[in-house]
């Protein structure tokens, strides 16, 4: 390896590294949308009910 | 983990502006209609109660709510909540968009946000709308479980259909992402054969109306927003970290 590149190698993010942080990144995201917007959890419906019904989420 | 920091740190800053001034425009457009709607759904509730039930009342009684689970107060918690969950659908969304950037090559630009959010509004709107409409509480719908998988798949199937239109740019791809794309209003969205609602017809439709504006104003902002917020973060970071290589 040269040494340039093993300076810059702890601030350089190789390609899978960045697809693996944008997925994870991602993964959390639909997540959180889906909390939100699918649980069956009756406090959970409650409390996002008026969200479901303005993003035409299935509600009820 | 600094393409995940900025990723996270651009969909927090865009993900609580822009559920905020959603929140402040549903206060004005969809809420209003949500509280009519449910003026009905209680009348309807009480006359199922007291009269025989009917295929579709009974339908729609299995998913009522539980009268005895937790929910907000009238007023200040209800809306508290509601926008609460609205910068959390936010925040949620401008993960998935960040990740699209940090996937992207080159640094995104407002305007090329702005197409992504467009991207959004007919994958998350549009597209499930079309057989899912917005609708209003009070009106009998097919089983909850069913709807919900039709609406993922639809999302997800137009999703990769747009993203097989736009970004492959081949004969085939085109073709495959236009089927992909019809395939879900093809088979159909779960519908109730007889709908019986006291919920007019006009504030029905004006729902609908309100919904997708209110969502247009959702996606714009959001995907402009997160993308200036992760060419922010993101080129900051790099330059940060250009200062402790140099």
């Amino acid at each position: 390896m040269q040494p340039a590149q093993a300076v810059s190698l702890p601030v350089a993010t190789s390609r899978s590294n960045t697809v693996l942080q944008a997925v994870l990144a991602m993964t959390l995201g639909l997540f959180v949308v889906f909390m939100v917007g699918f649980s069956h959890i009756d406090a959970v419906h409650n409390a996002t009910h008026d969200v479901r019904h303005s993003n035409a989420f299935p509600c009820h | 983990m600094s393409v995940f920091r900025a990723i996270v740190f651009s969909a927090v800053v865009a993900g609580a502006i822009v559920g905020a001034v959603v929140t402040v425009a549903q206060q004005f457009g969809t809420v209003p209609l949500i509280l009519k709607g449910e003026v009905y759904e209680r009348a309807a509730d009480e006359a199922a109660q007291s009269a025989q039930p009917t295929p579709a009342a009974h339908e729609h009684a299995d998913h009522q709510h539980n009268e005895t689970a937790w929910e907000p107060k009238e007023g200040f918690e209800r809306n508290a909540f509601t926008a609460a969950a609205n910068i959390l659908t936010a925040i949620g969304f401008a993960l998935l968009l960040g990740g699209i950037f940090a996937l992207r090559a080159r640094a995104v630009t407002w305007y090329e946000g702005l197409l992504w959010g467009l991207a959004g509004f007919i994958t998350f709107t549009v597209a499930p709308g079309l057989g899912l409409p917005p609708e209003l509480p009070g009106v009998p719908a097919a089983a909850l479980g069913e709807r919900q998988v039709w609406w993922v798949a639809t999302a997800a199937a137009t999703a990769v259909g747009l993203a097989l239109l736009f970004l492959r740019r081949s004969p085939w791809a085109a073709v495959l992402g236009l089927c992909l794309i019809a395939l879900p209003h093809l088979i159909g969205a779960p519908q109730l054969e007889h709908v019986h609602t006291d919920v007019p017809e006009a504030l029905s439709r004006n729902f609908v109306g309100i919904v997708t504006l209110t969502s247009l104003l959702f996606w714009a902002l959001l995907g402009s927003l997160t993308g200036i917020a992760y060419r922010h973060f993101s080129t900051s970071q790099n330059k940060g970290a250009r200062a402790l290589s140099g």
